[in-house]
């Protein structure tokens, strides 16, 4: 509790009569990866922009650096880097222009030349934003994000939308920032970046936190069961696949059949034989080993990116 | 102080980067010069002073549309939400605006009076230092007063829909294209309420070289006191995201810009000692320009 650079109580927001984020509670400490895990609308934006200061809570209790980002203005804003959902600058400002100028508006700046080199924008330093891939933007807001050299930095969805190879490139930046001790706050709706950046992770849904953890803590949590997904040609018989040998859970999903299997390969030979006996049809079937995926699904009933 | 010159450097250098800007800033003074010029003095000499000083008039004004309009279309696209992620207020972002617009607005003016000068034989260089301080005030009471529109307004739409509103008064009721002098009375004492007015009487006096202290102290005080309170409440009604909708009420706001020209509106109108002088200044050009012997 002594070094909590992020405390968040009983925190609420609501838009109208939408109660986007029903009393969270988190505490996130020095140096730390912490991961807010949840689907599009789980309050994990709307919790963000609470604690960058963008946006007043309804409720509760928030401190950063132990500051309260609603009243401490400037000092706090001299404290923290962001990296919003969607960034926007100006068309025609040039790439080294956006650091160099945000740069300029805190007491403490990190080197320019030295980010934009880190960023791989140096080829791109005197591009006009507007002519700048999704990639790069994104690079370029988290070079923004550090040019105060910041204790807390919050990253929104900072992947979202980027192909594979440059969110793999962003991954690595953030495990940079990781190793250098920065304290991190990631929202995200991949599994693959929760489990593979964050030291715990809170799944959050409908504005409240579900589980919370670290990675391993939550897999645990969910039996270590295997996920095996098949899709058959035929619908099966009711109960089938749920009365499978080592089967726990049984649940489809638009045509998919997800079942929790403790005991994986017996519950294919027996998927085989009913399948067989029902003169039924296995049109694929993959299996996985046990994730966050299946900590979301066993909580909710259903999938992250339903 | 120092953010506030970061953007002022920033709005410049894309104000520069802008085609758009570039025309309407510098090329359609240029236009309205040639053809009043033309047009109105029918290309003698001893009107092109008081010419000047209308066009100076609208391109002071223009700074009324200028920055201010990009700061909704920053808002609309969630520019604003970067910047206020940073160590910023609003009053940098807002006289970060008037700045930059007056920076620009300062070569536009100088290069009109060279071309009215040198080009249309101007008789003379007029009161420099009365156009210096009109111009320099003048900009910015403009660029604060659109902060306002662009404060209170949500959409761009609504933006350009009152911003041409009021800019049709500011244009026709300022006596910088049609002189005030022509109007009727009533329309006269009208007038007397508009903020453009005191630019545009101050202009044609100092480029002309009619101006007197007083009536410069008198323009230059109520332009002052708009663009304080214009300044304080767009800066009060400061918005920096997109879906923060300006209640409607706030739209009032606009007028309390206004007070000080309200004031010194029924000052003048109760006095009447302003129309005199712009009758008689306009009478003693028309008098030059018609060689009309005893004229001054």
């Amino acid at each position: 509790m002594a070094d909590a650079v992020i405390q968040v109580e009983n925190l609420k927001k609501n838009y109208g009569a939408v109660e986007a984020v029903r009393g969270l509670n988190f505490i996130v400490e020095r140096g730390e990866v912490f991961g807010l895990l949840g689907p599009n609308g789980a309050g994990k934006t709307s919790t963000v922009e609470m604690l960058e200061g963008l946006r007043t809570p309804d409720g509760g209790i928030v401190r950063v650096c132990g500051l309260d980002p609603q009243k401490s203005g400037e000092e706090f804003k001299q404290r923290i880097g962001a990296v919003l959902q969607s960034t926007a600058l100006p068309d025609k400002l040039r790439v080294k222009e956006a650091v160099e100028l945000f740069a300029q508006f805190y007491h403490h700046r990190a080197d320019t030349e030295k980010l934009l080199a880190r960023f791989q924008l140096q080829e791109k330093q005197t591009a006009f934003y507007s002519h700048l891939s999704g990639g790069q933007k994104q690079r370029l807001a988290l070079a923004m994000a550090l040019v105060n050299d910041p204790e807390v930095v919050f990253l929104d969805e900072p992947t979202a939308g980027l192909d594979p190879q440059v969110r793999r490139e962003i991954y690595d930046i953030i495990e940079e920032l990781k190793r250098e001790k920065k304290t991190v706050l990631l929202t995200t709706h991949y599994i693959e970046e929760a489990e593979r950046l964050c030291d715990r992770v809170a799944i959050v849904d409908h504005g409240r936190v579900i589980a919370l953890g670290t990675p391993r803590e939550l897999k645990h949590s969910s039996a270590g069961t295997t996920r095996i997904e098949v899709r058959l040609a035929h619908s099966p018989v009711n109960g089938l696949l749920a009365g499978l040998d080592g089967v726990s859970d049984c649940r489809e999903f638009e045509g998919t059949y997800v079942l929790h299997s403790s005991r994986p390969p017996q519950t294919i030979v027996s998927l085989v034989k009913q399948l067989e006996a029902e003169n039924n049809e296995l049109q694929s079937l993959e299996m996985f080993s046990p994730s966050l995926e299946d900590v979301f699904i066993e909580l909710t009933g259903r999938r992250l990116r339903e | 102080m120092s953010s506030t010159w970061t953007l002022t450097k920033m709005r410049l250098r894309l104000a520069v980067r802008n085609r758009a800007f570039f025309f309407f800033s510098l090329v359609m003074p240029l236009i309205f010069l040639f053809g009043a010029v033309a047009l109105i003095g029918h290309g003698r000499t001893e009107w092109v002073g008081y010419i000047l000083g209308a066009i100076l008039t609208t391109t002071v004004m223009g700074s009324f549309w200028g920055l201010s309009v990009q700061l909704v279309t920053f808002r609309e696209q969630g520019i604003l939400r970067r910047f206020r992620l940073a160590p910023l207020g609003a009053g940098p972002m807002l006289a970060s605006s008037i700045l930059a617009n007056y920076f620009l607005v300062l070569p536009v003016v100088a290069f009109e009076i060279l071309v009215c000068r040198f080009a249309f034989h101007m008789q003379s260089w007029g009161d420099l230092a009365a156009i210096l301080l009109l111009v320099t005030v003048g900009s910015s009471t403009f660029s604060a007063l659109g902060l306002i529109v662009a404060s209170v307004t949500n959409t761009m739409q609504e933006t350009q829909m009152i911003n041409n509103l009021i800019w049709m008064a500011f244009l026709f009721l300022s006596g910088a294209t049609v002189p005030l002098a022509v109007f009727p009375g009533w329309l006269q004492r009208v007038a007397l309420f508009i903020p453009a007015q005191y630019l545009a009487t101050g202009l044609e006096s100092a480029a002309t070289s009619l101006t007197t202290r007083a009536e410069m102290i008198t323009d230059t005080t109520a332009l002052l006191l708009g663009l304080l309170v214009a300044f304080e409440v767009s800066r009060q009604l400061f918005r920096w995201e997109p879906e923060a909708k300006a209640p409607r009420r706030a739209k009032l706001w606009v007028l309390a810009a206004l007070v000080p020209f309200l004031a010194f509106g029924i000052w003048e109108s109760a006095t009447g000692t302003r129309l005199k002088h712009i009758d008689q200044n306009f009478d003693t050009i028309r008098a030059m320009a018609e060689r009309i012997p005893g004229a001054r």
